[in-house]
Parts: structure tokens; C-alpha cells; sequence
């Protein structure tokens, strides 16, 4: 037995060409590093997911709850002029952007717990740049989220709402979700960063999570806030998040162009100034 | 360069390593945390294909020297080098060729140990053709074959620490960096864990750089060795010179006693073997 281990070991030993090695290492494939890391942890992230899908369930009763009693409660005394759409047609798309949000905000504390487990430690010495990892670790949120936005998305069509079917336009919300919780998990990340704690995180992920979702037209429709909340809306980029989420499912118009940039933009500077705090993180 | 004793650095001449730059190459290296210097002025070489060791009591400023080997803290004060690269100027290149096992037990509980190897073939970039032929034999070597697609949260610490070597392992790292790989863990689990390192660098002639407070273990694993104690190293040598220094039936533990009891401040940075002979009269025997 102990022989067959020692041979096995032996072919371990295939020395590699040093001049190719050598190159390869201060080449360093850097560019090719964004899809394929981006890659690896999105498929790490569906594998933890495999193993256990509970969350996945417990995460949808929040959701539902929205959808049922507040969704349904002003239906019925029609509070919010949404025009011709019925409100829980308006709400569907606002709710499901926002259990997107729920994933993704908390995605920090993972990065902590990593931390804690030493796993953050070794990745930051795997030939990964920060932004690299950042960016791939967001998207792995966005896979998160969107295997969460799934299952509410199925609960909506349950509860009555009108959801395209059209597979392209589903196909973009799904890219919608992604970009979406890719920036709101670099907010979590940077203040994984800043703060170092999980309960500190936490506590400040309760804290901006509420206002981020009533500062935003997740729930009713801007032209019906106060001046200034508009305004909150407005740098707000569930906000944008939700105006595409709600063309693209139901049909509302939206501001495509303009929603995609935003979130574009709101996640390159997310990743940056992310991946500018994971050093932190690591002492 | 440093203060190695002559001849130090060729144990067995077969493996000295004839114009091949050296694994490790350390000068001049200070590192403070506030006020408190962790590494307060170290030289160290350590040539291709030897296990090297760094010994030395908690606080003595091991660990620190090695993240900023690999990269996980900035260099503040000298030069640090990997292979010929150094670490400021090409760290990418510094971690491609180095495996490295951090002092905690770490590895991903939510995945398999098979996902968890996989996990760090990708991110080593090893080509997708060869990822799961070499994913498979690092795990059989590591005698994980049979538990490779279990949770790893069922793994014991033994096993966990042979998964964290398979991780390292699976880029066929030209360096292991391996900071106190068997702390915390069972005399069998250690024993499992040595064993696979030795058997591993035999069949490869890796280098492998080793921090660990275990001097039975230092003293069989490592050809040569450094003792660190507040942020210097006091001594170093192959394990035969630095007993042979202290006395004629010193052991490695005297040897490390002798060098951590007397804490005297400011003492020579670069002690070499000459004070150990110099201090030799001093040496306490343990029994």
C-alpha cells in the first residue's frame, strides 16, 4: 500500500520546463483572470448552494409575506396610483429585486466568516488580484440572488401576477438580479472591509438594508414621495434596478438604457472600492 | 549576504543547488505592527530543494515572516524574495509558484473535499484538461480518496489538514510553505500529516518551508534550520551542528531552550554558530 502511495507521489513529480513556468509566472494571464475566476466562484457558490437549499426556502417566506398581506391589504384600498396595473403587478417586481437585495447585502458577512475560517487568507494568495476576487465573489452573490429571485419569481406567478413569459425578457431581468446584487454585495464587502466585525456588519446591514428599500420605488411609485426622498430614490440603485425589473416583467415603461448604465457603473465602482478594503481584511 | 557558517547550506552536496537561484532569499527584513517590531532584522536563504526550518517559540516573528513571504503583508523594510522574484514588485508571480498552509485548520465546511481541491486547481489556473486527473492523485496521495466526496464539515482535523496540503499541492508548487502544519492536532493526525510531506518531497525534491515549535519533528523533517526569538534569528545550521554546538549530547531542545531562556535584549541579530560556542558553557541540560 505504503509502495502504491510513494509511486503515486512520484508522478508529482514531473518537473515542469522552467523557462515556461517561469514565464507564465510574470505573465500572470491577468486578463483572462476576470471570466475564469468570475467563473470559479459562481460555480463554487451553486455547489454550496447544492448542498443545502434550505435557505433557499426560509428566504422566501420574507417575500411572500410582502406579497400576501402588504401586497394584498393595498390592493384593497388602493393607495398607490399605479395606474392601470394592479398593485400586486406593480409590487411583484419591486419584491423580487428586493429579496435579490436581502441576499446580497448580508454577502459580506460571508466574506467575514471566510475570514474567520482562514479560507480568505489562502485565497488572497492563490495568483488572484484583489479585483479579481471581489468581482468574482459578487457575482457569485448574483447567482445567489438569482437562484432566491427564481423561487419568488415562481411565488409571484403563483399569487396571481401577470409575469412575462417572453424568455428573453426573462433571461435580461435575470442579468438585471445579477448586476444588482454584484453591487449591493461590494456595499456589503466594503463594509465587511471597514469594519472587520460580523456583528458590526450586521448591525450596519439592518441599518441601510430598510432605507435603501422605502428609498426606492420598490414599493410605490416615485411621483407619490416627498421631494427629498425623490432625491434619495434617484442615487438609489434598487431604484433602477427595480425601473428595468418592472419593464422587463411586466411590461411597465422603463428606462433601460439608462437603469443598465447606472448598475454597470454602480457595480465597477463597487468592486473598486471593495477590492480597494479585502487587504484589510486579510492582516 | 548573511551570516550563514560556511558550508551550512550543503547538508547532502547531491542537492546543493549549482546556480539555481535560491527558494527563499531574505534581507534585511523588518516588519513593526505599531510600535512592536515582529520581525526586527532577519537575513535567510533557503536553496532549492531543501526543507527548511523555522523554529521558535509564539511571538518569535515566524508567521509573520512567511505572510510576507507570500505575499499577505506588505514588505515594509528589505527585500524578500520567491524564487527570484521579489515579492513588492511581482507577488502574482511569487503565489503561482508557492503553496502555502496557514497555521488555522481552513478549509470551505459548505463543500466536499473533492470541491474544495477543485476550488483551488482553478484558481491556480491549472488547465482544465489535467484539473481532474490532478485533482483525483493529489487527493489519493493525501489518502483522501475515500472521504474526497464527503461535506467536509464530517472531516477531523487530521483530515482536514492532509485536504489543506491537497489544495496546496494541486498547483505542484515549486515551494510549500507550511506554518505550524500539525499545531492542535492529534499524535496520529501529526504523524499522518509528516509522513505525506516526506514521502511527497522525496518523490518531488520540493522545496518545503516549515515553522513549527515541535523540535522532534523539526529534527527529523528539515535538513537545515533558523531559530527565531523576538523577531531575530538567534542560530542556525543543519539540526547535527547546532546540537553538536551546545554540547555532545545536546539535544534540539536544549538547543531551543538554550536560545529562548536567555532573553537577553539586543543581542546579536546575526548569532550564528559562533555564539552558540561562545555560550555554550551556559547550556542547561533538560533531562
Amino acid at each position: 500500500m505504503r509502495k502504491e502511495v510513494c509511486v503515486k507521489s512520484a508522478a508529482l513529480a514531473e518537473p515542469r520546463a522552467a523557462s515556461v513556468d517561469d514565464r507564465l509566472a510574470v505573465t500572470g494571464l491577468t486578463w483572462r483572470q476576470f471570466p475564469s475566476r468570475t467563473a470559479t466562484f459562481c460555480l463554487v457558490e451553486l455547489q454550496k448552494l447544492r448542498h443545502d437549499r434550505t435557505e433557499l426556502f426560509t428566504r422566501a417566506v420574507q417575500p411572500v409575506l410582502w406579497l400576501v398581506i402588504f401586497g394584498e391589504t393595498m390592493s384593497r384600498i388602493h393607495a398607490f396610483p399605479t395606474g392601470h396595473l394592479p398593485y400586486l403587478d406593480f409590487l411583484a417586481p419591486g419584491i423580487i429585486a428586493q429579496s435579490g437585495l436581502f441576499v446580497a447585502i448580508f454577502y459580506g458577512i460571508q466574506i467575514i466568516w471566510e475570514r474567520d475560517a482562514g479560507v480568505l487568507t489562502k485565497l488572497l494568495v492563490t495568483p488572484t488580484p484583489r479585483s479579481a476576487l471581489i468581482f468574482g465573489k459578487s457575482f457569485a452573490a448574483g447567482v445567489r440572488a438569482l437562484a432566491q429571485v427564481v423561487v419568488v419569481m415562481v411565488l409571484s406567478a403563483a399569487l396571481g401576477v401577470s409575469l412575462t413569459s417572453n424568455p428573453i425578457k426573462i433571461l435580461a431581468a435575470f442579468v438585471i438580479v445579477m448586476l444588482g446584487a454584484a453591487f449591493f454585495s461590494c456595499l456589503s464587502m466594503t463594509v465587511a472591509g471597514a469594519v472587520l466585525k460580523r456583528d458590526r456588519l450586521m448591525g450596519i446591514g439592518q441599518m441601510i438594508t430598510m432605507p435603501l428599500f422605502f428609498a426606492s420605488n420598490a414599493l410605490y411609485p416615485v411621483s407619490i414621495m416627498p421631494g427629498w426622498l425623490r432625491v434619495l430614490s434617484k442615487v438609489n440603485p434598487l431604484s433602477y434596478e427595480v425601473d428595468a425589473l418592472r419593464g422587463l416583467l411586466i411590461g411597465s415603461p422603463a428606462h433601460f438604457g439608462e437603469d443598465f448604465l447606472v448598475l454597470v457603473v454602480a457595480v465597477v465602482v463597487g468592486v473598486t472600492a471593495a477590492a480597494s478594503l479585502i487587504r484589510r481584511l486579510a492582516r | 549576504m548573511n551570516s550563514l557558517p560556511a558550508g551550512s547550506g550543503a547538508l547532502d552536496p547531491e542537492r546543493v543547488s549549482h546556480g539555481r537561484v535560491p527558494a527563499v532569499t531574505i534581507t534585511g527584513l523588518r516588519h513593526r505592527f505599531g510600535d512592536h517590531f515582529a520581525v526586527a532584522g532577519i537575513d535567510l536563504s533557503v536553496e532549492q530543494g531543501e526543507v527548511f526550518g523555522l523554529l521558535g517559540p509564539n511571538g518569535a516573528g515566524k508567521t509573520t515572516t512567511i505572510r510576507l513571504l507570500n505575499t499577505l503583508l506588505p514588505v515594509q523594510e528589505g527585500t524578500v524574495e520567491g524564487l527570484g522574484h521579489d515579492v513588492r514588485r511581482s507577488p502574482m508571480a511569487v503565489r503561482r509558484l508557492l503553496g502555502y498552509v496557514p497555521q488555522q485548520l481552513s478549509v470551505e465546511a459548505a463543500l466536499t473535499g473533492r470541491e474544495n481541491v477543485s476550488w483551488f486547481a482553478r484558481l491556480f489556473d491549472v488547465p482544465r484538461r489535467e484539473r481532474k486527473g490532478r485533482v483525483d492523485e493529489i487527493l489519493e496521495v493525501m489518502g483522501l480518496a475515500d472521504a474526497a466526496d464527503r461535506l467536509t464539515s464530517t472531516y477531523s482535523g487530521g483530515m482536514i489538514r492532509r485536504l489543506e496540503l491537497a489544495q496546496a499541492l494541486v498547483n505542484r508548487p515549486r515551494l510549500l510553505v507550511l506554518d505550524e502544519p500539525t499545531l492542535g492536532l492529534d499524535p496520529v493526525a501529526r504523524d499522518g500529516v509528516w509522513q505525506r510531506v516526506q514521502e511527497l518531497r522525496q518523490a518531488t525534491g520540493m522545496t518545503v518551508l516549515v515553522t513549527t515549535h515541535y523540535m522532534e519533528e523539526a529534527e527529523m523533517l528539515c535538513d537545515r534550520m533558523a531559530l527565531m526569538h523576538l523577531g531575530t534569528i538567534r542560530a542556525r545550521g543543519t539540526p547535527e551542528k547546532l546540537k553538536a554546538a551546545l554540547g555532545p549530547e545536546a539535544s534540539l531542545e536544549d538547543v531551543f531552550r538554550h536560545f529562548t531562556d536567555a532573553t537577553s535584549e539586543g543581542s546579536d541579530a546575526k548569532g550564528g554558530l559562533r555564539e552558540v560556542r561562545s555560550t555554550r558553557r551556559t547550556a542547561r541540560r533538560v533531562g
